[in-house]
Protein backbone atom coordinates (compact mmCIF):
# COMPACT_ATOMS: atom_id res chain seq x y z
CA UNK A 1 0.00 0.00 0.00
CA UNK A 2 1.30 3.49 -0.76
CA UNK A 3 0.11 7.06 -0.70
CA UNK A 4 -0.11 9.56 -3.51
CA UNK A 5 0.79 12.99 -2.15
CA UNK A 6 0.37 16.54 -3.45
CA UNK A 7 3.61 17.99 -4.78
CA UNK A 8 2.51 21.55 -3.97
CA UNK A 9 -0.25 23.56 -2.36
CA UNK A 10 -3.33 24.40 -4.38
CA UNK A 11 -6.97 23.85 -5.10
CA UNK A 12 -8.19 20.34 -6.01
CA UNK A 13 -9.57 21.00 -9.44
CA UNK A 14 -10.41 17.53 -10.78
CA UNK A 15 -10.09 13.98 -9.49
CA UNK A 16 -9.72 11.77 -12.52
CA UNK A 17 -9.89 8.31 -10.88
CA UNK A 18 -12.46 6.50 -8.73
CA UNK A 19 -11.99 4.11 -5.85
CA UNK A 20 -11.47 0.64 -7.30
CA UNK A 21 -9.85 1.93 -10.53
CA UNK A 22 -6.75 0.14 -11.80
CA UNK A 23 -3.89 2.58 -12.53
CA UNK A 24 -0.46 2.25 -14.09
CA UNK A 25 2.66 4.08 -12.90
CA UNK A 26 2.65 7.54 -14.47
CA UNK A 27 -1.14 7.77 -14.79
CA UNK A 28 -2.78 11.00 -13.68
CA UNK A 29 -4.81 10.67 -10.52
CA UNK A 30 -5.90 14.24 -9.95
CA UNK A 31 -5.38 17.75 -11.25
CA UNK A 32 -4.43 20.47 -8.83
CA UNK A 33 -4.81 24.14 -9.57
CA UNK A 34 -2.09 26.39 -8.23
CA UNK A 35 -1.22 29.94 -9.28
CA UNK A 36 -3.63 29.78 -12.22
CA UNK A 37 -1.99 26.64 -13.60
CA UNK A 38 -3.32 23.10 -13.71
CA UNK A 39 -0.84 20.64 -12.20
CA UNK A 40 -1.42 16.95 -12.90
CA UNK A 41 -0.66 14.62 -9.99
CA UNK A 42 0.34 11.16 -11.12
CA UNK A 43 1.02 7.90 -9.35
CA UNK A 44 4.51 6.46 -9.17
CA UNK A 45 3.17 2.95 -8.66
CA UNK A 46 0.74 0.72 -10.46
CA UNK A 47 -2.17 -0.73 -8.51
CA UNK A 48 -5.77 -0.30 -7.44
CA UNK A 49 -7.06 2.97 -6.00
CA UNK A 50 -8.16 1.95 -2.50
CA UNK A 51 -9.24 5.26 -1.13
CA UNK A 52 -9.57 8.88 -2.27
CA UNK A 53 -8.84 11.24 0.59
CA UNK A 54 -9.89 14.58 -0.90
CA UNK A 55 -12.81 16.12 -2.73
CA UNK A 56 -12.90 18.43 -5.73
CA UNK A 57 -12.78 22.02 -4.52
CA UNK A 58 -10.75 21.19 -1.40
CA UNK A 59 -7.69 23.24 -0.60
CA UNK A 60 -4.64 20.96 -0.50
CA UNK A 61 -1.34 21.62 1.24
CA UNK A 62 1.98 20.31 0.01
CA UNK A 63 2.39 16.72 1.18
CA UNK A 64 -1.33 16.07 1.76
CA UNK A 65 -2.42 12.57 0.82
CA UNK A 66 -4.64 12.59 -2.27
CA UNK A 67 -5.26 8.86 -2.58
CA UNK A 68 -4.15 5.51 -1.25
CA UNK A 69 -3.07 2.86 -3.74
CA UNK A 70 -2.73 -0.87 -3.21
CA UNK B 1 -12.81 65.47 -11.28
CA UNK B 2 -11.98 62.11 -9.74
CA UNK B 3 -10.99 62.58 -6.10
CA UNK B 4 -10.98 59.03 -4.77
CA UNK B 5 -10.35 55.68 -6.46
CA UNK B 6 -10.85 52.10 -5.33
CA UNK B 7 -8.34 49.69 -6.85
CA UNK B 8 -10.12 46.41 -7.56
CA UNK B 9 -6.89 44.46 -7.81
CA UNK B 10 -3.87 43.31 -5.83
CA UNK B 11 -0.10 42.95 -6.04
CA UNK B 12 2.22 45.08 -8.12
CA UNK B 13 -0.46 46.64 -10.32
CA UNK B 14 -2.42 47.87 -7.28
CA UNK B 15 0.80 49.47 -5.98
CA UNK B 16 1.52 50.95 -9.43
CA UNK B 17 -1.94 52.54 -9.66
CA UNK B 18 -1.73 53.93 -6.12
CA UNK B 19 1.59 55.58 -6.99
CA UNK B 20 0.06 57.57 -9.85
CA UNK B 21 -2.99 58.44 -7.72
CA UNK B 22 -0.68 59.91 -5.09
CA UNK B 23 1.06 61.98 -7.77
CA UNK B 24 -2.35 63.27 -8.90
CA UNK B 25 -3.50 63.94 -5.30
CA UNK B 26 -6.26 61.34 -5.58
CA UNK B 27 -7.20 59.37 -2.44
CA UNK B 28 -6.93 55.58 -2.72
CA UNK B 29 -8.82 52.59 -1.36
CA UNK B 30 -7.26 49.11 -1.45
CA UNK B 31 -9.19 45.87 -1.11
CA UNK B 32 -7.44 42.73 0.10
CA UNK B 33 -8.18 39.08 0.73
CA UNK B 34 -7.18 37.28 3.91
CA UNK B 35 -4.09 36.04 2.04
CA UNK B 36 -2.98 39.60 1.19
CA UNK B 37 -3.43 41.24 4.59
CA UNK B 38 0.27 42.10 4.85
CA UNK B 39 0.87 42.88 1.17
CA UNK B 40 2.84 46.09 0.48
CA UNK B 41 0.10 47.67 -1.67
CA UNK B 42 -2.40 47.59 1.21
CA UNK B 43 -0.10 49.76 3.34
CA UNK B 44 0.41 52.23 0.49
CA UNK B 45 -3.31 52.99 0.11
CA UNK B 46 -5.09 55.60 2.22
CA UNK B 47 -7.74 53.07 3.22
CA UNK B 48 -7.90 49.29 3.11
CA UNK B 49 -10.89 46.94 3.24
CA UNK B 50 -10.80 43.20 3.85
CA UNK B 51 -12.88 41.67 1.09
CA UNK B 52 -12.99 37.98 1.96
CA UNK B 53 -11.22 34.62 1.96
CA UNK B 54 -8.18 34.03 -0.29
CA UNK B 55 -9.86 32.46 -3.31
CA UNK B 56 -10.61 35.00 -6.03
CA UNK B 57 -14.27 34.06 -6.35
CA UNK B 58 -14.78 34.97 -2.74
CA UNK B 59 -12.59 38.07 -2.86
CA UNK B 60 -11.25 39.95 -5.91
CA UNK B 61 -13.97 38.58 -8.21
CA UNK B 62 -16.82 39.33 -5.81
CA UNK B 63 -18.49 42.18 -7.72
CA UNK B 64 -21.31 42.88 -5.27
CA UNK B 65 -18.94 43.15 -2.34
CA UNK B 66 -16.50 45.39 -4.23
CA UNK B 67 -19.26 47.77 -5.23
CA UNK B 68 -20.62 47.76 -1.70
CA UNK B 69 -17.17 48.76 -0.37
CA UNK B 70 -16.82 51.39 -3.09
CA UNK B 71 -20.10 52.95 -1.95
CA UNK B 72 -19.17 52.71 1.71
CA UNK B 73 -15.79 54.34 1.04
CA UNK B 74 -17.51 56.94 -1.14
CA UNK B 75 -15.17 56.63 -4.13
CA UNK B 76 -15.78 58.31 -7.50
CA UNK B 77 -14.14 55.60 -9.58
CA UNK B 78 -12.83 52.03 -9.67
CA UNK B 79 -9.59 51.06 -11.40
CA UNK B 80 -9.71 47.35 -12.28
CA UNK B 81 -5.99 46.89 -13.15
CA UNK B 82 -5.40 43.81 -15.35
CA UNK B 83 -6.77 40.27 -15.01
CA UNK B 84 -9.51 39.68 -12.39
CA UNK B 85 -12.50 41.94 -13.24
CA UNK B 86 -10.68 44.20 -15.71
CA UNK B 87 -12.33 42.72 -18.80
CA UNK B 88 -15.63 41.79 -17.20
CA UNK B 89 -18.41 43.72 -18.93
CA UNK B 90 -20.91 42.83 -16.20
CA UNK B 91 -18.69 44.50 -13.62
CA UNK B 92 -18.28 47.61 -15.78
CA UNK B 93 -22.07 47.74 -16.11
CA UNK B 94 -22.61 47.30 -12.37
CA UNK B 95 -20.19 50.16 -11.65
CA UNK B 96 -22.13 52.42 -13.98
CA UNK B 97 -25.44 51.47 -12.38
CA UNK B 98 -23.95 52.35 -8.99
CA UNK B 99 -22.84 55.74 -10.38
CA UNK B 100 -19.18 54.84 -10.07
CA UNK B 101 -16.81 55.51 -12.96
CA UNK B 102 -15.21 52.31 -14.30
CA UNK B 103 -11.72 53.29 -15.46
CA UNK B 104 -11.75 51.58 -18.82
CA UNK B 105 -13.89 51.37 -21.95
CA UNK B 106 -17.68 50.91 -21.98
CA UNK B 107 -19.23 47.59 -20.91
CA UNK B 108 -20.53 47.19 -24.43
CA UNK B 109 -17.11 47.26 -26.06
CA UNK B 110 -15.51 45.06 -23.39
CA UNK B 111 -18.17 42.48 -24.18
CA UNK B 112 -17.55 42.65 -27.92
CA UNK B 113 -13.77 42.45 -27.68
CA UNK B 114 -13.97 39.68 -25.08
CA UNK B 115 -15.48 37.35 -27.60
CA UNK B 116 -12.74 36.48 -30.09
CA UNK B 117 -15.18 35.69 -32.88
CA UNK B 118 -17.09 38.99 -32.52
CA UNK B 119 -13.83 40.93 -32.20
CA UNK B 120 -12.57 39.43 -35.44
CA UNK B 121 -15.82 40.21 -37.22
CA UNK B 122 -15.61 43.85 -36.11
CA UNK B 123 -11.91 44.29 -36.93
CA UNK B 124 -12.18 43.14 -40.53
CA UNK B 125 -14.46 45.98 -41.76
CA UNK B 126 -12.44 48.44 -39.63
CA UNK B 127 -9.54 47.72 -41.99
CA UNK B 128 -7.50 45.48 -39.70
CA UNK B 129 -6.07 42.39 -41.40
CA UNK B 130 -7.19 39.14 -39.72
CA UNK B 131 -5.59 35.68 -39.81
CA UNK B 132 -7.34 33.19 -42.12
CA UNK B 133 -9.69 31.20 -39.91
CA UNK B 134 -13.27 30.25 -39.05
CA UNK B 135 -15.82 33.03 -39.23
CA UNK B 136 -17.97 31.61 -36.45
CA UNK B 137 -17.74 29.32 -33.47
CA UNK B 138 -17.14 25.68 -34.31
CA UNK B 139 -19.01 23.19 -32.16
CA UNK B 140 -18.26 19.73 -33.58
CA UNK B 141 -15.24 17.80 -34.88
CA UNK B 142 -16.93 17.38 -38.26
CA UNK B 143 -17.38 21.13 -38.61
CA UNK B 144 -13.77 21.62 -37.53
CA UNK B 145 -12.47 19.19 -40.17
CA UNK B 146 -14.46 20.92 -42.88
CA UNK B 147 -13.18 24.34 -41.81
CA UNK B 148 -9.53 23.26 -41.83
CA UNK B 149 -9.89 22.07 -45.46
CA UNK B 150 -10.11 25.73 -46.44
CA UNK B 151 -7.51 27.03 -43.97
CA UNK B 152 -4.79 24.36 -44.26
CA UNK B 153 -2.62 22.81 -41.51
CA UNK B 154 -1.04 23.71 -39.12
CA UNK B 155 -3.89 25.44 -37.29
CA UNK B 156 -4.35 26.90 -33.85
CA UNK B 157 -7.34 25.77 -31.79
CA UNK B 158 -8.69 28.35 -29.38
CA UNK B 159 -11.50 28.31 -26.90
CA UNK B 160 -13.90 31.05 -27.99
CA UNK B 161 -14.37 32.16 -24.38
CA UNK B 162 -10.80 31.46 -23.18
CA UNK B 163 -7.81 33.66 -22.44
CA UNK B 164 -4.53 33.34 -20.57
CA UNK B 165 -3.26 30.38 -22.52
CA UNK B 166 -5.95 27.90 -21.46
CA UNK B 167 -7.49 26.10 -24.41
CA UNK B 168 -4.84 27.14 -26.94
CA UNK B 169 -3.25 24.35 -28.94
CA UNK B 170 -1.49 23.83 -32.25
CA UNK B 171 -2.72 21.00 -34.44
CA UNK B 172 -0.72 19.69 -37.42
CA UNK B 173 -2.95 16.98 -38.93
CA UNK B 174 -6.46 15.53 -38.96
CA UNK B 175 -5.72 12.82 -36.41
CA UNK B 176 -4.47 15.40 -33.91
CA UNK B 177 -7.44 17.61 -34.66
CA UNK B 178 -9.90 14.86 -33.70
CA UNK B 179 -8.18 14.23 -30.39
CA UNK B 180 -7.49 17.79 -29.33
CA UNK B 181 -10.77 19.26 -30.46
CA UNK B 182 -12.85 17.08 -28.16
CA UNK B 183 -10.51 17.40 -25.20
CA UNK B 184 -10.21 21.16 -25.46
CA UNK B 185 -13.87 21.70 -26.15
CA UNK B 186 -14.83 19.69 -23.06
CA UNK B 187 -12.30 21.57 -20.99
CA UNK B 188 -13.53 24.95 -22.24
CA UNK B 189 -17.10 23.89 -21.50
CA UNK B 190 -16.23 23.05 -17.89
CA UNK B 191 -13.97 26.08 -17.39
CA UNK B 192 -15.84 28.84 -19.18
CA UNK B 193 -19.29 27.32 -19.68
CA UNK B 194 -18.81 27.56 -23.44
CA UNK B 195 -17.24 24.72 -25.41
CA UNK B 196 -17.24 26.41 -28.81
CA UNK B 197 -13.87 26.64 -30.50
CA UNK B 198 -12.30 28.93 -32.97
CA UNK B 199 -9.75 27.75 -35.54
CA UNK B 200 -7.17 29.83 -37.31
CA UNK B 201 -4.09 29.38 -39.44
CA UNK B 202 -0.90 28.91 -37.44
CA UNK B 203 1.60 31.39 -38.84
CA UNK B 204 5.16 30.12 -39.17
CA UNK B 205 7.85 32.01 -37.24
CA UNK B 206 5.38 34.65 -36.17
CA UNK B 207 6.14 37.45 -33.74
CA UNK B 208 3.73 38.84 -31.18
CA UNK B 209 3.70 42.63 -31.51
CA UNK B 210 1.05 44.85 -29.95
CA UNK B 211 0.11 48.50 -30.33
CA UNK B 212 -0.81 50.71 -27.36
CA UNK B 213 -3.66 53.14 -27.98
CA UNK B 214 -5.31 55.93 -26.01
CA UNK B 215 -8.70 57.36 -26.92
CA UNK B 216 -10.64 60.05 -25.07
CA UNK B 217 -14.42 60.51 -24.99
CA UNK B 218 -14.23 63.38 -27.49
CA UNK B 219 -13.02 61.44 -30.52
CA UNK B 220 -9.27 62.01 -30.07
CA UNK B 221 -7.18 58.90 -30.55
CA UNK B 222 -3.43 58.32 -30.55
CA UNK B 223 -1.09 55.33 -30.53
CA UNK B 224 2.03 55.00 -28.41
CA UNK B 225 3.89 52.66 -30.75
CA UNK B 226 4.38 48.97 -30.21
CA UNK B 227 5.70 46.37 -27.80
CA UNK B 228 7.37 43.17 -28.94
CA UNK B 229 6.20 40.27 -26.73
CA UNK B 230 7.39 37.15 -28.55
CA UNK B 231 9.31 35.65 -25.63
CA UNK B 232 6.59 33.49 -24.10
CA UNK B 233 6.22 30.28 -22.17
CA UNK B 234 2.90 28.39 -22.02
CA UNK B 235 1.56 31.10 -24.36
CA UNK B 236 2.19 33.74 -21.70
CA UNK B 237 4.64 36.59 -22.01
CA UNK B 238 7.96 36.49 -20.16
CA UNK B 239 10.09 39.23 -21.75
CA UNK B 240 8.74 42.25 -23.60
CA UNK B 241 10.53 45.11 -25.29
CA UNK B 242 9.86 48.40 -27.00
CA UNK B 243 10.36 49.30 -29.74
CA UNK B 244 10.22 46.05 -31.75
CA UNK B 245 13.54 45.44 -33.48
CA UNK B 246 12.21 43.68 -36.57
CA UNK B 247 9.81 46.39 -37.68
CA UNK B 248 10.73 48.88 -40.37
CA UNK B 249 9.65 52.44 -39.64
CA UNK B 250 7.10 52.08 -42.43
CA UNK B 251 5.42 49.02 -40.86
CA UNK B 252 5.62 50.58 -37.40
CA UNK B 253 3.70 53.63 -38.58
CA UNK B 254 1.26 51.55 -40.60
CA UNK B 255 0.42 49.35 -37.59
CA UNK B 256 -0.13 52.46 -35.52
CA UNK B 257 -2.37 54.07 -38.15
CA UNK B 258 -4.44 50.90 -38.62
CA UNK B 259 -4.88 50.59 -34.84
CA UNK B 260 -5.99 54.20 -34.44
CA UNK B 261 -8.47 53.84 -37.27
CA UNK B 262 -9.93 50.66 -35.79
CA UNK B 263 -10.27 52.19 -32.33
CA UNK B 264 -12.10 55.18 -33.82
CA UNK B 265 -14.48 52.99 -35.80
CA UNK B 266 -15.22 50.86 -32.76
CA UNK B 267 -15.93 53.95 -30.67
CA UNK B 268 -13.42 52.64 -28.14
CA UNK B 269 -12.37 54.87 -25.25
CA UNK B 270 -9.57 54.78 -22.63
CA UNK B 271 -6.32 52.79 -22.89
CA UNK B 272 -6.28 49.64 -24.96
CA UNK B 273 -3.94 47.31 -26.75
CA UNK B 274 -4.35 45.69 -30.12
CA UNK B 275 -2.30 42.50 -30.35
CA UNK B 276 -0.97 41.36 -33.72
CA UNK B 277 0.98 38.45 -35.12
CA UNK B 278 3.64 39.61 -37.54
CA UNK B 279 5.26 37.25 -40.05
CA UNK B 280 8.78 37.41 -41.49
CA UNK B 281 7.50 39.53 -44.41
CA UNK B 282 6.19 42.13 -41.93
CA UNK B 283 2.60 41.21 -42.74
CA UNK B 284 0.56 41.78 -39.61
CA UNK B 285 -2.69 40.15 -38.50
CA UNK B 286 -5.13 40.97 -35.70
CA UNK B 287 -4.88 38.61 -32.73
CA UNK B 288 -7.04 40.21 -30.06
CA UNK B 289 -7.76 43.46 -28.31
CA UNK B 290 -7.09 43.91 -24.60
CA UNK B 291 -9.50 46.43 -23.16
CA UNK B 292 -7.40 47.32 -20.12
CA UNK B 293 -3.93 48.30 -18.96
CA UNK B 294 -1.35 45.61 -19.80
CA UNK B 295 1.19 43.99 -17.50
CA UNK B 296 3.95 45.24 -19.81
CA UNK B 297 2.74 48.87 -20.03
CA UNK B 298 5.87 50.24 -18.26
CA UNK B 299 8.11 49.71 -21.31
CA UNK B 300 5.87 52.03 -23.33
CA UNK B 301 5.99 54.55 -20.49
CA UNK B 302 9.78 54.34 -20.43
CA UNK B 303 10.28 55.06 -24.14
CA UNK B 304 7.55 57.71 -24.47
CA UNK B 305 7.68 59.38 -21.05
CA UNK B 306 3.87 59.13 -20.76
CA UNK B 307 2.21 57.80 -17.57
CA UNK B 308 -0.48 55.48 -18.91
CA UNK B 309 -2.35 55.17 -15.60
CA UNK B 310 -2.57 58.96 -15.39
CA UNK B 311 -3.92 59.03 -18.94
CA UNK B 312 -6.51 56.38 -18.05
CA UNK B 313 -7.72 58.40 -15.08
CA UNK B 314 -7.85 61.64 -17.08
CA UNK B 315 -9.80 60.00 -19.90
CA UNK B 316 -12.23 58.44 -17.42
CA UNK B 317 -12.76 61.91 -15.91
CA UNK B 318 -13.89 63.13 -19.32
CA UNK B 319 -10.78 65.20 -20.03
CA UNK B 320 -9.52 65.85 -23.54
CA UNK B 321 -6.26 64.05 -24.45
CA UNK B 322 -3.44 66.53 -23.90
CA UNK B 323 -1.38 65.30 -26.85
CA UNK B 324 -1.48 64.90 -30.61
CA UNK B 325 0.09 62.00 -32.48
CA UNK B 326 2.99 64.21 -33.55
CA UNK B 327 3.79 65.00 -29.89
CA UNK B 328 4.45 61.34 -29.15
CA UNK B 329 8.00 60.25 -29.82
CA UNK B 330 9.96 57.23 -28.68
CA UNK B 331 13.40 57.46 -27.16
CA UNK B 332 15.83 54.63 -26.44
CA UNK B 333 14.96 51.02 -25.72
CA UNK B 334 13.15 49.39 -22.79
CA UNK B 335 12.91 45.72 -21.83
CA UNK B 336 10.73 44.11 -19.18
CA UNK B 337 11.38 40.69 -17.65
CA UNK B 338 8.64 39.08 -15.59
CA UNK B 339 9.89 37.33 -12.48
CA UNK B 340 7.67 34.34 -11.74
CA UNK B 341 7.59 32.13 -8.65
CA UNK B 342 8.05 28.97 -10.66
CA UNK B 343 10.43 26.16 -11.47
CA UNK B 344 12.71 27.44 -14.28
CA UNK B 345 12.79 23.98 -15.87
CA UNK B 346 9.16 22.92 -16.14
CA UNK B 347 7.39 26.23 -15.28
CA UNK B 348 5.48 24.61 -12.42
CA UNK B 349 4.45 27.09 -9.72
CA UNK B 350 6.60 27.45 -6.63
CA UNK B 351 4.55 29.00 -3.84
CA UNK B 352 6.14 29.48 -0.40
CA UNK B 353 7.81 31.95 1.91
CA UNK B 354 10.46 34.29 0.55
CA UNK B 355 13.29 34.17 3.09
CA UNK B 356 15.44 36.76 1.38
CA UNK B 357 14.47 39.39 -1.18
CA UNK B 358 16.76 42.00 -2.67
CA UNK B 359 16.19 43.95 -5.85
CA UNK B 360 18.86 45.39 -8.16
CA UNK B 361 19.10 49.19 -7.88
CA UNK B 362 20.32 51.51 -10.66
CA UNK B 363 18.94 54.68 -12.15
CA UNK B 364 18.04 52.85 -15.36
CA UNK B 365 16.18 50.11 -13.48
CA UNK B 366 12.49 50.27 -12.61
CA UNK B 367 10.93 47.54 -10.51
CA UNK B 368 7.27 46.84 -9.97
CA UNK B 369 6.97 44.22 -7.28
CA UNK B 370 4.31 42.58 -5.13
CA UNK B 371 6.67 41.07 -2.56
CA UNK B 372 9.46 41.91 -0.15
CA UNK B 373 11.54 40.12 2.46
CA UNK B 374 9.49 37.51 4.38
CA UNK B 375 6.54 37.74 1.96
CA UNK B 376 4.46 34.64 1.59
CA UNK B 377 3.78 33.73 -2.05
CA UNK B 378 0.42 31.98 -1.88
CA UNK B 379 -0.96 29.48 -4.40
CA UNK B 380 -4.13 31.52 -4.92
CA UNK B 381 -2.99 34.02 -7.51
CA UNK B 382 -0.82 34.55 -10.54
CA UNK B 383 2.84 33.48 -10.00
CA UNK B 384 4.30 36.86 -11.07
CA UNK B 385 6.10 38.43 -8.12
CA UNK B 386 8.14 41.17 -9.71
CA UNK B 387 8.66 43.03 -12.97
CA UNK B 388 12.12 44.23 -13.91
CA UNK B 389 12.19 47.07 -16.42
CA UNK B 390 15.50 48.37 -17.77
CA UNK B 391 16.15 51.12 -20.26
CA UNK B 392 19.11 51.96 -22.43
CA UNK B 393 19.94 54.22 -25.32
CA UNK B 394 20.17 51.21 -27.59
CA UNK B 395 18.85 47.65 -27.49
CA UNK B 396 22.40 46.38 -26.91
CA UNK B 397 22.79 48.61 -23.87
CA UNK B 398 19.39 47.59 -22.51
CA UNK B 399 20.28 43.89 -22.90
CA UNK B 400 23.59 44.32 -21.05
CA UNK B 401 21.82 46.13 -18.24
CA UNK B 402 19.07 43.52 -18.11
CA UNK B 403 21.62 40.74 -17.81
CA UNK B 404 23.41 42.50 -14.98
CA UNK B 405 20.17 43.37 -13.17
CA UNK B 406 18.87 39.79 -13.36
CA UNK B 407 22.11 38.62 -11.77
CA UNK B 408 21.68 41.10 -8.94
CA UNK B 409 18.28 39.89 -7.76
CA UNK B 410 18.47 37.86 -4.58
CA UNK B 411 15.36 35.76 -4.01
CA UNK B 412 15.60 32.86 -1.57
CA UNK B 413 13.02 30.42 -0.23
CA UNK B 414 11.11 29.86 -3.46
CA UNK B 415 12.11 28.92 -6.98
CA UNK B 416 12.00 31.63 -9.63
CA UNK B 417 12.39 31.74 -13.40
CA UNK B 418 15.47 34.01 -13.15
CA UNK B 419 17.91 31.26 -14.27
CA UNK B 420 15.75 30.71 -17.36
CA UNK B 421 15.56 34.48 -18.06
CA UNK B 422 19.37 34.72 -17.87
CA UNK B 423 19.72 31.85 -20.34
CA UNK B 424 17.32 33.58 -22.74
CA UNK B 425 19.11 36.93 -22.46
CA UNK B 426 22.49 35.25 -23.13
CA UNK B 427 21.18 33.41 -26.17
CA UNK B 428 22.57 34.51 -29.54
CA UNK B 429 19.10 34.36 -31.09
CA UNK B 430 17.75 36.77 -28.49
CA UNK B 431 20.72 39.11 -28.93
CA UNK B 432 20.18 39.17 -32.68
CA UNK B 433 16.47 39.87 -32.15
CA UNK B 434 15.41 36.80 -34.09
CA UNK B 435 12.83 35.31 -31.73
CA UNK B 436 9.49 34.02 -32.98
CA UNK B 437 6.83 33.10 -30.39
CA UNK B 438 8.01 29.47 -30.25
CA UNK B 439 11.55 30.57 -29.30
CA UNK B 440 11.41 29.53 -25.62
CA UNK B 441 9.81 26.21 -26.46
CA UNK B 442 12.44 25.37 -29.09
CA UNK B 443 15.28 26.68 -27.00
CA UNK B 444 14.27 24.53 -24.03
CA UNK B 445 13.85 21.45 -26.19
CA UNK B 446 17.31 22.09 -27.58
CA UNK B 447 19.08 22.58 -24.27
CA UNK B 448 17.62 22.13 -20.80
CA UNK B 449 17.92 25.19 -18.58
Amino acid sequence: MSEIKASMAGNMWKIVVKEGDKVEAGDDVAILESMKMEIPISTEQSGIIKEIKVREGDFINEGDVIAVIE
Amino acid sequence: MIKKILIANRGEIAARIIRTCKKMAIATVAIYSEADEFAPYVKMADEGYLIGPPRVNESYMNMEKIIQIAKEADVCAIHPGYGLLSENSEFARKCKEANIIFIGPSANIIEKMGDKITARKLMKPAGVPVIPGTEGAVKTVAEAKEAVKHIGYPVMLKASAGGGGVGLQTVSNEEELEKTFENNSKRAESLFGDGSMFIEKQLENARHIEVQVLADEHGNTVHLFERECSIQRRNQKVIEEAPATILSEKTRNLMGEVSVKAVKELGYTNAGTIEFLVDSEEQFYFLEMNTRIQVEHPITEEITGIDLIEQQINIASGKILDMNQSDIIHNGHAIEARIYAEDPKNFFPSPGKITQYEEPVEKYIRIESSVRNESNVTPFYDPMISKLIVTGESREEAILRLKEALGNYKIEGIKTNIPMLIRVVNHEQFKSGNTPTNFVQNFLADKKV
